[in-house]
């Protein structure tokens, strides 16, 4: 895959900049271009340049789930035939239940494949909603992986070695 | 925690999908909801003290920046699960790291510039004391990425 993975000097210090809290302020990008002295006008022309090389995902926020509703939530691990892998990831992604869905290397003794997260209001949700994700793509063998405790859950800090 | 107004709720919403990159980013969200941006920024200040807002910001793709990802299942004694997770806690890539139900009780997700470095920090993760066994689960395809919640 000849995707372009190197970034300049300049973009590695920007995403050092945005990696931080973002200034909830009216002008936030001019605070963060000062910040690394270039203009705001260059910062939000590589911004956009990243963003077109999706190196930037997205701009945006994330919801802290538990305090919109969804208390629950549990790592569904599948167990799914190689063949159908890619047409059942796909219906598994649709549902706006699973957070994440990601294809995964198998290893000896642990022949699952498919790794989706899933969120519910209650432990008894999840259930209901695994249950029903894996009838609805014809999948019987799962694990509900369930959290005991977070030991720890952060962003990445890029480019700080 | 006080209930979500409408406006809020409206407000998330946009927030969730995307935040303009331009100077004003505020104004143009409160264009998008008939308010003025001041009102919005308040808003935005109050979701985020209040703990509605995990992260506002910037979400990169590790794998474009050139980094290499990936999640590792631990089977570790249980009564050193403790020692296990402060231990992992200790490298910066090592983002999110869960105690799970199950044969293999610690799970937790690696960034690293590089494959050496990656497994530089494996090898040592494989030899602290009570870890009994250790899964490496690669990404082949990544699905979906993107947690947004739809509040109506």
């Amino acid at each position: 895959m000849a995707e372009d993975t190197s970034l300049s000097e300049l973009d590695k210090k920007i995403v050092q900049a945005l990696q931080g809290d973002f200034p909830l302020v009216a002008e936030p990008y001019k605070v963060l271009a000062e910040s690394i002295g270039i203009s705001e006008e260059l910062f939000l022309e590589r911004v956009r340049a990243m963003e077109a090389e999706k190196k930037i995902r997205k701009m945006g926020a994330v919801l802290r789930h538990r305090e919109v509703g969804f208390q629950a939530n549990v790592l569904v691990v599948w167990r799914v035939p190689e063949d159908r892998l890619d047409e059942i990831a796909q219906q598994m992604a649709a549902c706006p239940a699973v957070s994440h869905c990601y294809d995964r290397n198998t290893a000896p003794g642990w022949p699952y494949n498919l790794y989706t997260m899933v969120h519910g209001r209650s432990r008894e949700e999840c259930e209901q909603l695994a249950a029903e994700l894996g009838r609805q793509c014809g999948v019987s063998e799962r694990m509900m992986l369930y959290s005991k405790h977070e030991w720890k859950k952060t962003s990445m800090k890029y480019f700080c070695e | 925690m006080a209930e979500l107004g409408n406006f809020d709720k409206k407000l998330l919403n946009l927030l969730q999908g995307h935040l303009p990159v331009c100077s004003r980013p505020f104004a143009r969200l409160a264009e998008e909801l008939g308010s003025d941006e001041e009102t919005v920024l308040q808003h935005v200040q109050d979701l985020k003290s209040s703990g509605y807002l995990r992260r506002i910001g910037t979400f990169f793709d590790s794998n474009r920046l050139g980094y290499v990802g990936t999640l590792i299942a631990l089977r570790v004694e249980p009564d050193r699960v403790a020692a296990v997770a402060e231990a992992i806690n200790r490298y910066p890539g090592a983002t999110h790291n869960y105690e799970r139900e199950g044969k293999y009780n610690l799970w937790f997700t690696l960034l690293t510039p590089g494959k050496a470095q990656e497994q530089k920090i494996l090898a040592e993760v494989e030899t602290l004391p009570g870890v009994e066994d250790m899964l490496n689960l690669k990404a082949n395809k990544k699905y979906k990425v993107n947690v947004q919640f739809k509040l109506q």
